[in-house]
């Protein structure tokens, strides 16, 4: 658990929160993507995970990877904030992107998810045109002008690598695209209000393999220029695709590392046990 | 044993089935049967053309139904316009913004709303609403269309809002994440996600208040005023096709042609709320793709 070493470390935090520069030097020492320190989160009276921390400080891919019911979604979702709809979650500890406390009151929450996008686990565009799909976000945070629309529609598009496969029917109906097609919409979707972030909720897990590579593939253009968190139930896809793995089991991370390191030499025994596929 | 009763079972559904067009064709065919004296002695074209409803007039009666069209429709869209943003509106906030408990009171009043006799809401038309737009509009008398349309309105809220708030309900939540999740609002996720994918249900919902609407008699007998003759505004008193067939039941002599002509409003009501019914089939299914 690399985080542990970060004692005392409630002052840099604060430094991070008062010194906004921080949040535009990428390169400085402290400057983190993600940092989640101490982290505590419950569902009513139960707890669903025990004291996380994870430092994410470079672009690349993350992946958190665990058995189903192990926590990666519900702390995929704290990263932008998702479980605040459901009733009844309470959190402790210290969640910053880009050195601000998330959870602070003064947060706010349509910001940080401008910043933080998302794709879930369903594809699920809007029943809307492909279009529409796009330029929601941007509508939405007050966009009008048809040509900067357009413009960012076709770049989404574009950086979704679906450009290609719809530039002439732009005005269709979303859901006449394939599961994978529509997958890749969603994700043009999250880039259209440029995050910064993104979190990917098992996204190819209702895709068939095809659709599957063309999504890592996208994947690993993507995270040049994003932070990708990857919530994968697939081993072989952590693998292939991130830079930095987690490994979740009932609650807790219990290992975080390179993801060369994860799968070759796994520090703790369940990691082991994982991913040699002894349970899971 | 087993087949016998499947068999039984099979009979019994199929029955209740049928019994559902054995009654719609048994309106219709006693609609029209009861009809057919008043177009033979009449013909179509009176009933249509410009003109007043005086059947009893001596020497010359005349049939025309045009102004209780006029007064029908008005009352019925009047009462749409303010009926159903407000029933949407408040099945929104049912399904999407309020508390557990907020919904549990709710949908009980909703109810004892919708279970409220007609007769009832027409004395409140009466008491409260009739002085009320005499005042605000500084008339002599607030008996009118508006009246009516509101009164009506109130009528189809219930329909309106349940209906619309199982169709908001029914909108699978990966929109309303989806929507969240790239920073909108809840109340823009309500307005442009959720609604929009609802539209179909909301549609059927408005067309079955439209229904209740178009059909409504007695409330409307009390507080529209029933003039005959062609209302320009919606301060003018109107007459409604179902008013009219009430007002006049009571006096018309068994058989005669005013009877029968009675029965031919009753036909044109039954076309009308027919072709809403259909026109709201072919709009929801147009959108077939909202529901994965």
């Amino acid at each position: 658990m690399m985080m542990q070493i970060l004692n005392g470390f409630k002052n840099g935090i604060s430094d991070a929160r008062h010194n906004v520069e921080m949040t535009e030097q990428p390169n400085g020492n402290n400057y983190c993507e993600v940092k989640v320190e101490q982290l505590n989160f419950y569902y009513g009276s139960k707890q669903a995970l025990f004291n996380v921390d994870i430092e994410v400080k470079e672009k690349g891919v993350a992946a958190l990877i665990g058995p189903s019911g192990c926590g990666k979604s519900t702390f995929l979702r704290v990263l932008n904030r998702m479980n605040d709809l459901i009733p009844g979650t309470r959190l402790e500890g210290m969640v910053t992107v880009h050195g601000e406390d998330i959870y602070d009151s003064s947060m706010d929450v349509v910001e940080l998810r401008k910043k933080v996008g998302m794709v879930f686990q369903q594809p699920n565009p809007f029943p809307k045109s492909i279009y529409d799909n796009v330029a929601y976000g941007p509508r939405i945070h007050g966009l009008k002008n048809k040509i900067m629309l357009n413009q960012i529609v076709e770049e989404s598009l574009i950086g979704g690598a679906l450009w290609d496969e719809v530039k002439d029917r732009l005005h269709e109906p979303a859901l006449a695209l394939s599961g994978g097609q529509q997958q890749r919409l969603c994700i043009a979707r999250a880039l259209a209000v440029q995050p910064r972030i993104l979190l990917m909720d098992e996204p190819t897990s209702a895709i068939d393999p095809i659709a599957t590579q063309r999504i890592e593939d996208l994947i690993r253009d993507l995270c040049k220029e994003y932070t990708i968190i990857i919530v994968t139930h697939n081993m072989q896809q952590a693998a292939r695709i991130s830079d930095f793995t987690g490994f979740f089991f009932q609650g807790e991370m219990i290992e975080w590392g390179k993801t060369a390191q994860i799968f070759t030499k796994p520090e703790d025994q369940r990691t082991e046990d994982y991913i040699t596929g002894r349970f899971g | 044993m087993r087949s016998i009763t499947e068999k039984i079972m099979r009979v019994i559904f199929w029955l209740s089935g049928i019994a559902i067009i054995v009654f719609l064709t048994g309106i219709l065919f006693t609609l029209l049967s009861n009809s057919i004296p008043a177009f033979t002695e009449i013909g179509i074209k009176p009933f249509f053309i410009e003109g007043l409803w005086r059947p009893g007039a001596y020497g010359e009666p005349t049939y025309s139904i045009n102004n209780f069209i006029v007064g029908t429709f008005m009352v019925t869209l009047g009462a749409l316009a303010f009926a159903v943003p407000l029933g949407v509106a408040a099945a929104a906030y049912l399904s999407e913004i309020a508390s557990p408990w907020e919904r549990e009171l709710f949908k009980p009043i909703v109810e004892v709303l919708a279970g409220i006799p007609s007769v009832v809401l027409g004395f409140i038309g009466l008491v409260v609403l009739a002085p009320l737009i005499a005042k605000l509009f500084g008339i002599p008398s607030g008996i009118n269309a508006l009246n009516g349309a509101i009164l009506v309105g109130i009528m189809a809220l219930p329909t309106i809002i349940t209906l619309a708030e199982d169709a908001i309900t029914a909108v699978p939540s990966d929109y309303r994440h989806a929507s969240l999740a790239l920073g909108g609002t809840r109340w823009q996720t309500i307005w442009k996600v959720t609604i929009p994918a609802a539209f179909s249900g909301i549609t059927a919902a408005t067309m079955l208040g439209m229904g209740r609407a178009i059909g409504e008699t007695m409330t409307v007998l009390m507080v529209t005023g029933n003039m005959i003759a062609r209302p320009s505004s919606f301060l003018d008193s109107v007459r409604t096709l179902s008013a009219n067939i009430a007002i006049d039941i009571g006096d018309v002599v068994f058989g005669s042609i005013h009877f029968h002509a009675l029965f031919v409003v009753g036909l044109v009501l039954f076309l009308i709320t027919f072709i809403i019914n259909l026109l709201a089939d072919i709009l929801i299914h147009r959108k077939p793709e909202v529901n994965k």
